[in-house]
């Protein structure tokens, strides 16, 4: 069969990652021809600022070599402008005749600077600053010349003045705005800018309107004249103005422009044969000029051109960045603020330091800052996630090493940090190979970091770090991909709407999940099997089956494995009270199975560690003991202390209290994994104040705090409310517990949860609603009722293959 | 790379109904274990039970499609194949594996 023909028109960054993401997603389903108008294959336009200042060559900012192309059997034409589409024979006609028929059309030709229409704008010497032969233009003319002006203060401007000046040039900057990137910084970080700026010896006129340039006889620049009679010398004019969505071909093909190409959210031009993205397009009336945007638009028309078409474009939300070495300014959202919203300010213009945060409605909605950069990627983070931040707002202005501690003090250091030095501890990536991989690769995302370094891969506390130094080595091209971001690569929705979906359409197996919301592949994958098959366990109890093969093999085997493949088997021992029998038992068992590693764990529970998996069921039968759930996501532990029975300081019997907590819990699954501690009395020395339930004893009650945490990042439990008697320490913990099983994401702990939804919200549902937090607590007692202990069930039989390894028999027979 | 096999030399192995679907079994051998994966449409393939990357067990790892992902640190490998799907490389020993009658035979060779 004939392949349809897929032509792109423009070989930039836009058109050919939406290639590369239809290769992912449907490699062979068009023959794809491209047409560039510049000589060379798909470079990296965002890097040329680099290339200008000296720190990088051409050859390293070549993002798709020829070889690509070729290896991908994609037919190229450099050189060649298309001079018109057309759309009843479906062709494509570019300047030197080459026809391309095509059965879709796909439009990246990008945008064109704007040029002032002064006079003296077609003089030698006046460029723009766009693509490889503008700066080549730029580094010949600053070997030769001495007066450069720069018109536009804005990134690509001040970019372009920073490049020159380091190339020996005398360079001016002029502007129209009241000072430097008016679009990017409010006036007092634009001013601190303006002055560093200055002490490298750049010279700024601000508020000039350009008349005219002035040539010589031999048609060259040598002045810019103001509209005020100024003068100024020049040799090199960079007019860096703005962009214009490039959409002239696709006007004289009829298709509907204003301001760029207008296009659907999925990237289609009003002709369905035709998609466009990139900056030549308008989407609901935005075009944009970054590179991330693009990139989210071309992963949508992949999918659309793939035939899948459940990708949508819902527009991005932009942060900025200066690309000058040295120089760190950031802003993201409306930094300026305005009509209903606060600020938080922090100023030091003698240390050269300026931040401002802006805040509505109790949430972040912009941030602008300059000289000390380290936490942009945390605001902007805070901001696309639009959480709220009452509990942050103290100490938000400090930044995010202010708020968390063990292990994330790294996250205000990216920018000093040598290449040498570790950024992923667990995978042992130093910020060198990161740096690296993101220049030699071109990736965008962390997600594409994490693929091909494995930095924040595995526990994901680097994450923040990993995020800044692509920041830091992309500059302002650099977003964070989607504002709510897809569960796995099998789907484009998002886990909430997977919940939403199985709650109101009664979903009750994968296969009718995959079905409804027509997943990409045939039975999902490993991140998004486990996470469905909780949803489907947690949202209907006792209906959903659930399926041991989307479980991580964890709690598949209900042990957990080892480096080696061994397990390591922790028996139930609630509230760490254990008796001389049990002991007796623990040790025949470690010795008659030559258990390596005998161990006391941080929740107060014995470990076996090292236990071969076809011995697991005869270790569970012979320990007589139920499983301790060590493994799960799921209740874990309830660590206790000796309270009121035995201590001089205890007030309540939290011991009694613990085990009656993890009587209860038994058998619960979970979102993540669930740990609780009972102290009996302040001196919490059960540490319930890093727990996802802590319960304190006091003389006149119990007092509960939710979303501790004592992993990755430490996170200090909130007070949720003070009870008296301990049925109702079950009530209100149980009825906390439930909600966060119904409405936490997978493999979010209930600090994630709780910094989603606010602590108030929790408050109201579980403390002020008194038939709400009944329901809630009978639906978990509802779900939990009736679950066997996994252990006692595979010693009674079942899943007996998992356990089992066939034995082969010696002499082979013929089939 | 795979050596050359003596496919003439089929061993029976088990009833395909005796491995779980989208799951494995674990066969026995002194040389080295092998995984057996079921997919959903009831192929039948065999690796060495040795992930190429740090030799976890690939016989407990979620399988999906074609894949399986490596309980320790998440490679995926093509059960096909036994290469890992990049940008990891490398590649685990791949056995001819077939299904007849319901049952899953091996060629260790």
């Amino acid at each position: 069969m004939k392949k349809p023909k897929l032509v792109v028109v423009g070989n930039g960054m836009a058109g050919i990652r939406t290639v590369e993401e239809l290769l992912t997603l449907a490699p062979d389903l068009y023959e794809i021809t491209v047409l560039g108008a510049e000589p060379y294959p798909n470079y990296n336009r965002i890097l040329l600022s680099p290339v200008l200042a000296g720190e990088q060559e051409f050859k390293d900012i070549v993002l798709n070599p020829l070889s690509w192309y070729e290896e991908n059997g994609i037919r190229l034409h450099l050189g060649k402008s298309v001079a018109r589409i057309d759309r009843h024979r479906r062709t494509v006609v570019a300047d030197d005749g080459t026809e391309e028929p095509y059965d879709r059309l796909l439009l990246a030709t990008g945008s064109m600077p704007f040029i002032l229409p002064v006079p003296g704008k077609d003089l030698k010497g006046v460029i723009s600053y766009r693509d490889i032969y503008d700066t080549e233009t730029m580094i010949a003319t600053a070997k030769a010349k001495k007066h450069a002006v720069v018109i536009g203060g804005g990134l690509l401007g001040l970019e372009a003045a920073n490049g020159l000046k380091i190339r020996g040039m005398d360079v001016t900057v002029v502007h129209l705005g009241e000072w430097l990137l008016d679009k990017q910084l409010d006036v007092t970080a634009g001013q601190l800018l303006q002055t560093s700026l200055e002490e490298r010896g750049l010279t700024f006129l601000l508020q000039k309107q350009t008349a005219e340039l002035v040539g010589n006889d031999a048609g060259e620049v040598t002045a810019v004249r103001f509209k005020d009679g100024d003068e100024v010398a020049a040799d090199l004019v960079v007019m860096a103005v703005g962009i214009r969505p490039n959409t002239a071909l696709a006007e004289s093909a009829g298709l509907h422009c204003n301001r760029g190409i207008v296009v659907s959210d999925a990237l289609q031009t009003f002709d369905p044969r035709i998609y466009a993205v990139g900056e030549c397009v308008s989407h609901r009336g935005v075009a944009y000029g970054l590179v991330a945007p693009l990139f989210e638009q071309a992963k949508v028309c992949a999918n659309h051109l793939a035939q899948l078409g459940i990708g949508q474009y819902k527009g991005s939300l932009l942060s900025t960045k200066l690309k000058v070495t040295g120089i760190d300014l950031f802003s993201a959202g409306d930094f300026m603020g305005g009509e209903g919203t606060e600020d938080i300010v922090l100023s030091d213009p003698a240390g050269g330091v300026y931040k401002k945060l802006v805040i509505k409605d109790d949430q972040l909605v912009g941030a602008c800052l300059y000289g000390d950069t380290a936490d942009g990627a945390w605001y902007f983070k805070l901001l696309r996630e639009g959480r709220k931040i009452a509990d942050l707002r103290d100490h938000i202005m400090f930044g995010e090493s202010a708020i968390g501690d063990a292990g994330v003090q790294g996250q205000s250091r990216a920018g000093a940090m040598q290449d040498s030095d570790e950024v992923c501890g667990c995978n042992g990536v130093c910020k060198g190979s990161i740096v690296k991989a993101i220049k030699d690769k071109g990736l965008f995302t962390v997600d594409d970091v994490k693929k091909h370094t494995k930095a924040a891969s595995s526990c994901g506390s680097c994450t923040g770090l990993v995020e800044q130094i692509l920041m830091n080595t992309l500059g302002s091209s650099f977003q964070e991909t989607p504002k709510t971001k897809a569960v796995c690569g099998c789907t484009d929705h998002n886990h909430g709407e997977v919940r939403k979906a199985i709650r109101e359409h009664h979903l009750t197996s994968h296969k009718a999940v995959y079905d409804f919301l027509e997943w990409r592949t045939p039975n999902g994958c490993a991140t998004c099997r486990p996470a469905v098959n909780y949803y489907l366990i947690s949202t209907w109890p006792k209906e959903a089956v659930d399926d041991p093969q989307s479980r991580f093999v964890n709690e598949r085997v209900h042990a957990n494995i080892q480096k080696d493949g061994t397990f390591s088997v922790i028996p139930q021992m609630k509230g760490g009270v254990t008796n001389a029998s049990e002991l007796r038992r623990i040790a025949d068992v470690a010795d008659k199975y030559h258990v390596p590693m005998v161990k006391v764990t941080g929740g107060q529970r014995i470990d076996l560690l090292g236990v071969k998996k076809e011995d697991l069921v005869s270790v569970w039968k012979d320990l007589g003991m139920q499983s301790g759930h060590a493994y799960g996501k799921s209740i874990r532990t309830v660590k206790t202390c000796v309270g009121s029975e035995f201590c001089r300081f205890g007030t309540q019997n939290s011991t009694q209290m613990g085990i009656d907590l993890e009587t209860m819990l038994a058998n619960m699954w979970s979102p993540h994994k669930v740990k609780l501690a009972v102290s009996g009395c302040p001196r919490n020395c059960a540490e319930s104040g890093i727990k996802d339930v802590g319960v304190i004893a006091v003389d006149s009650g119990w007092e509960l705090y939710v979303g501790g945490n004592g992993g990755i990042k430490t996170e200090v439990a909130q007070f949720l409310c003070k009870v008296k008697t301990s049925d109702e320490v079950k009530e209100y913990s149980g009825a906390f517990l439930q909600l966060y099983r119904e409405e936490a994401y997978y493999l979010d702990r209930t600090v994630h949860y709780i910094a989603r939804v606010g602590l108030d919200y929790i408050k109201q549902r579980v403390v002020d609603d008194a038939a709400n937090r009944k329901a809630l607590y009978e639906r978990l007692l509802y779900s939990l009722e009736g679950l066997p202990d996994p252990w006692a069930a595979r010693i009674a039989g079942a899943q007996k293959n998992e356990y089992i390894p066939i034995k082969l028999v010696t002499a082979g027979e013929p089939a | 790379m795979n050596a050359p096999l003596n496919t003439e030399q089929w061993l029976r192995v088990c009833a395909v109904t005796d491995i779980p679907v989208l799951g494995s079994r674990v066969v026995e051998r002194d040389a080295g274990n092998i995984a057996v994966f079921r997919t959903a449409t009831d192929n039948v393939f065999a690796l060495l039970d040795r992930c190429p990357h740090k030799a976890g067990p690939l016989s407990q790892g979620i399988v999906h499609g074609e894949t399986v992902t490596c309980p320790l640190h998440s490679w995926n490998i093509d059960l096909s194949s036994g290469e890992a799907r990049a940008p990891d490389v490398g590649c685990a020993r791949r056995f001819p594996a077939k299904v007849e009658n319901g049952d899953v035979y091996l060629a260790l060779g």
